[in-house]
């Protein structure tokens, strides 16, 4: 009796429901749903279930904050020894007793900001999963931007958290940002007044970042994240090529239960890691640094990782390019790196899936994922944009890195300049170079089969190692991908000799198509395929002077790269 | 009555009252002033040929055979027992690589050689003296106030809690974890190299004690679990990259793996 009484309930709880709001049939569309399965498909849900701890642990932490930069002095009894009698804000103070006086407090602020540094490491992660596998492209570019705008959010969200709790860090921090907007041109004195209620740092500031983190980002967030998932359902997820994976149909499990169960439990990993981080390593540990103070800034100031490479930008800008123009300074040493630098690289990677739209000049769908290596622009393009980035991170740790390996800063921030123009361009070409490198080998397993380092001596005398072919999967895999040729452009005049309409405009895409897709390498067609086989035994034995040949059949006219 | 009077009005009067409030203040200073080590003080002949003879034989070839100063060093007449203290005990002197900055290496006299060096060398000219043990000694400081002092005056270079930072041209303050009190005291009141001096009247005996506390409180375990060097965001940073993004990713290949 007793198992049947909560079935019963369930029952009538659902049909109740069903009769309601049709419940069932959405169940049925949802759990039956086909989530194709490849770990790198989990890093949107690490993002996700940080969200979640985020959430569940910044509602405990604004029970006990105080947002208020009302001065107060720091109880004489009260830990940590450090801080006793201390004047400091409201907003400070609370973090102490939070820290020190709240059961579980710092257990809860500590889980908090490894969750958000977390949450910050896995969008990026799955941003770059998406990127490199060409998930952005039709029709998943307008989620791309719902990405896009996730991610700036949450630098949003981790810059308002991080400035809360009023020490000496977070003043720098803002007094940075209060730097950043009074350089920008015209309005800046105005805006920075203000979002500061007055001259910095004021008194209103912090009150408006705690609307600001828990209400107003928050709610964004989780706004666009059920966009973001909605239209992941709508578009169906994407999934890697291999046999029987083609733009018509999803291979994968069910969401109920074969999916539901593995990121179900993989939630509570997820937390479990953050529960962990949170109960054994220390993470701003605010009483260090004091209250906020304008006039102290300790060595090793920086800010949470994914704000670093702003950071880096700032520390490498010569100061020399400020210059006063009929009474007005122009802070170009804050306008280039603050601005410029961060927006041309954000700006880039937003707009990545229309650039390559245009140069590709394809208006199908795509549901199966790219292999890196089989689009050398793409992949070459992201991973300059990631070294640059890392470097410019790196330039905003150049103190630490100097202290570190025992190294003069002087020296590191110049190597860093110059590497700010070099690393894109060399990171750029060797990458390709190694894409191109790995299809050409691609091609030739597939028409020549894999070495199999068996050597066997023929009745001449003469000794050969033998090839294994590959099995029909496995071809799939390494052949099943297109090589966009650059766009053909109708010629400038038609047969009348009148100038064309919008021909400039072909033109130029005509020109950024050559830029993406001059080196290419084009799979292994069945005819070469046949062609490699006819020669009997050759793909099993193929002697020394065959050894040539792929290169020749790769080439194709259009292969730029004969130096194999 | 009428002598004292009229010896009040004696031209010499002002020079010898003026002598006297010398004389008072001397007195009055010297009972004040942080009574040196009274050892050093009653440094007797001994020890300062002892001194003498450790000198010519380790540091004259760059201080000079009278360390008057050498192409190699600076002179060291006035720096005081305390500076040749801190150079020694930390090891920084005999300096023997040229760096950017005299590292510090495992010190290579003994308690008495080096306290032998301190006396030849605070006998050639006046000079900071080393602290007692009751100056440097952290339970009598305030942690809170050598907060505010550190934060003000020594963050910047040192980090906010001592874990060093970096100068310019390969210089670097290093880090304060291990430093031993004497030489924190010392290190305040004789600048060495690029570090600013902070005399009594910068800083008191009192608040550098106050310092002392604040740097000593920060070697107890960390109320949140492992510092992490104590190197702020860079580090953390580095650490959710490592472990957090490590153990999920592979805890994710595991669930992938799972299924096929
Ligand atoms: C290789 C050369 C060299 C030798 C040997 C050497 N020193 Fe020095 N010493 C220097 C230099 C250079 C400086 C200045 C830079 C600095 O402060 O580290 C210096 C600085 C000092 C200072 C600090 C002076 C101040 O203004 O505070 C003291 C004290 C000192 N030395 C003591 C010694 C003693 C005692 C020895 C012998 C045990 C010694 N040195 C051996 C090169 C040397
Ligand atoms: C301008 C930067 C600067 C400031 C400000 C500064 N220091 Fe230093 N400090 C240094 C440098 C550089 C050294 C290393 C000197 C050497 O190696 O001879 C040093 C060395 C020290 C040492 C010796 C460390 C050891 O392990 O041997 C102590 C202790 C110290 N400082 C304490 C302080 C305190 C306390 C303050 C604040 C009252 C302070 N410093 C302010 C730059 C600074
Ligand atoms: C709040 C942060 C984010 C959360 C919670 C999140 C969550 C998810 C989840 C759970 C998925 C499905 C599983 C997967 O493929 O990983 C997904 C897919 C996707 N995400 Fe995100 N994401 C976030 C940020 C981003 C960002 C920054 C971008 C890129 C700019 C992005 C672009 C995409 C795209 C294009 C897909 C579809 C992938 C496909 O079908 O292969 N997302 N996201």
């Amino acid at each position: 009796m007793s198992t049947s009484t909560p079935a019963r309930a369930a029952g009538a709880t659902a049909d109740f429901l069903d009769t309601r709001i049709g419940a069932s049939k959405l169940v049925k569309e949802f759990a039956r749903k086909i989530f194709p399965d490849h770990w790198s498909f989990l890093l949107g849900e690490i993002a996700l279930y940080s969200f979640i701890v985020l959430l569940l642990s910044g509602t405990f932490l604004t029970m006990f904050f105080v947002p208020s930069m009302a001065e107060i002095h720091y109880p004489e009894d009260a830990l940590p020894v450090t801080m006793q009698g201390v004047q400091m804000s409201e907003a400070f103070a609370s973090t102490l007793k939070l820290s020190f006086a709240v059961k579980g407090g710092l257990l809860m602020r500590q889980i908090h900001h490894w969750a958000a540094l977390m949450f910050m490491a896995a969008i990026v992660t799955h941003m770059l999963r998406i990127f490199f596998t060409g998930a952005f492209r039709k029709p998943r570019e307008l989620n791309w931007i719902v990405g896009f705008l996730l991610m700036v959010l949450g630098l949003v969200a981790g810059f308002t958290g991080y400035s809360l709790p009023d020490d000496v860090l977070s003043g720098n921090g803002l007094r940075i940002t209060d730097g950043i907007t009074k350089g920008v041109p015209i309005i800046g004195s105005y805006a920075s007044f203000l979002i500061f209620g007055g001259e910095f740092p004021g008194v209103d500031i912090i009150p408006r970042m705690f609307t600001a983190h828990i209400l107003v980002v928050p709610g964004l967030i989780l706004a666009l994240v059920a966009v973001h998932l909605m239209l992941v359902v709508v578009h169906k997820h994407t999934q890697y090529p291999g046999p029987g994976r083609t733009n018509k149909n999803v291979v994968g499990f069910p969401l109920f239960p074969v999916y539901m169960a593995k990121a179900g439990g993989f939630f509570f990993i997820v937390f479990g890691v953050l529960a962990l981080m949170g109960a054994t390593m220390s993470i701003n540990a605010v009483w260090n640094y004091g209250p906020y103070d304008p006039s102290p800034v300790s060595a090793g100031a920086q800010p949470d990782w994914y704000m670093l490479f702003l950071e880096g930008s700032l520390r490498m800008m010569p100061g020399q390019a400020e210059f006063v123009v009929g009474g007005f300074t122009v802070p170009l040493n804050v306008i280039i790196p603050a601005m410029i630098v961060p927006g041309i690289l954000l700006g880039a990677l937003a707009l990545y899936p229309f650039i390559e739209a245009i140069a590709t000049g394809d208006k199908r769908e795509h549901h199966v994922l790219d292999r890196p290596r089989n689009v050398p622009f793409r992949t070459a393009f992201g991973v300059a944009v990631l070294a640059e980035l890392i470097m410019l991170a790196l330039a905003g740790s150049n103190d630490l890195i100097a202290t570190h390996f025992s190294l003069s800063i002087n020296d590191i921030t110049n190597t860093f300049r110059v590497l700010f123009f070099v690393l894109p361009v060399v990171t750029f070409w060797i990458t390709k170079r190694i894409c191109l490198g790995l299809q050409r080998r691609d091609r030739e397993i597939v028409l020549h089969g894999r070495e199999t380092g068996t050597i066997i001596r023929m009745a001449t005398g003469e000794y050969v190692e033998v090839h294994k072919p590959l099995d029909d999967f496995e071809r799939w895999t390494l052949v099943g991908y297109e090589a966009p040729r650059p766009r053909e452009i109708e010629p400038a005049e038609d047969s009348r000799g009148v100038r064309r309409k919008g021909y400039r405009l072909d033109s130029f895409k005509a020109a950024l198509s050559r830029v993406f897709y001059e080196d290419r390498i084009e799979p292994v067609t069945p005819a070469e395929l046949a062609a490699a086989h006819s020669h009997g035994e050759h793909d099993m034995l193929p002697g020394g002077t065959d050894n040539v040949e792929p290169t020749a059949l790769a080439g194709s006219g259009q292969d730029t790269g004969h130096t194999s | 009555m009428k002598a004292l009077a009229a010896s009040r009005r004696h031209r010499l009067a002002p020079v010898l009252l003026v002598l006297l409030a010398l004389l008072a203040t001397g007195v009055v200073y010297s009972m004040i002033a942080p009574a040196p080590k009274a050892v050093a003080e009653a440094a007797n002949a001994d020890d300062i040929a002892t001194g003498e003879a450790l000198f010519v034989a380790n540091c004259a070839t760059c201080h000079g055979i009278n360390a008057q100063g050498g192409p190699a060093g600076p002179s060291l007449i006035g720096v005081g027992a305390a500076a040749v203290d801190f150079q020694v005990s930390s090891g920084r002197m005999p300096m023997s690589s040229n760096g950017p900055q005299a590292p510090v290496k495992p010190p290579q006299f003994t308690g008495e050689q080096t306290a032998a060096l301190a006396a030849y060398v605070a006998s050639l000219g006046p000079g900071p003296s080393i602290p007692t043990e009751e100056m440097v000694d952290p339970t009598l400081g305030n942690a809170a106030a050598g907060m505010e002092l550190f934060r003000t005056n020594c963050g910047q270079c040192h980090n906010a809690v001592g874990a060093g930072g970096a100068l310019s041209e390969g210089k670097y303050a290093p880090s304060l974890m291990d430093t031993p009190p004497s030489e924190i005291y010392e290190a305040m009141l004789t600048g060495p190299q690029s570090m600013p001096v902070f005399n009594d009247a910068n800083i008191t005996p009192e608040e550098k004690r106050d310092v002392i506390a604040y740097l000593v409180a920060q070697r107890e375990p960390a109320a949140g679990g492992l510092t992490l060097g104590g190197l702020g965001p860079v580090s953390e940073g580095l650490w959710v990259w490592v472990v957090g993004i490590g153990l999920l990713i592979g805890s994710a290949i595991w669930l992938g793996a799972k299924s096929s």
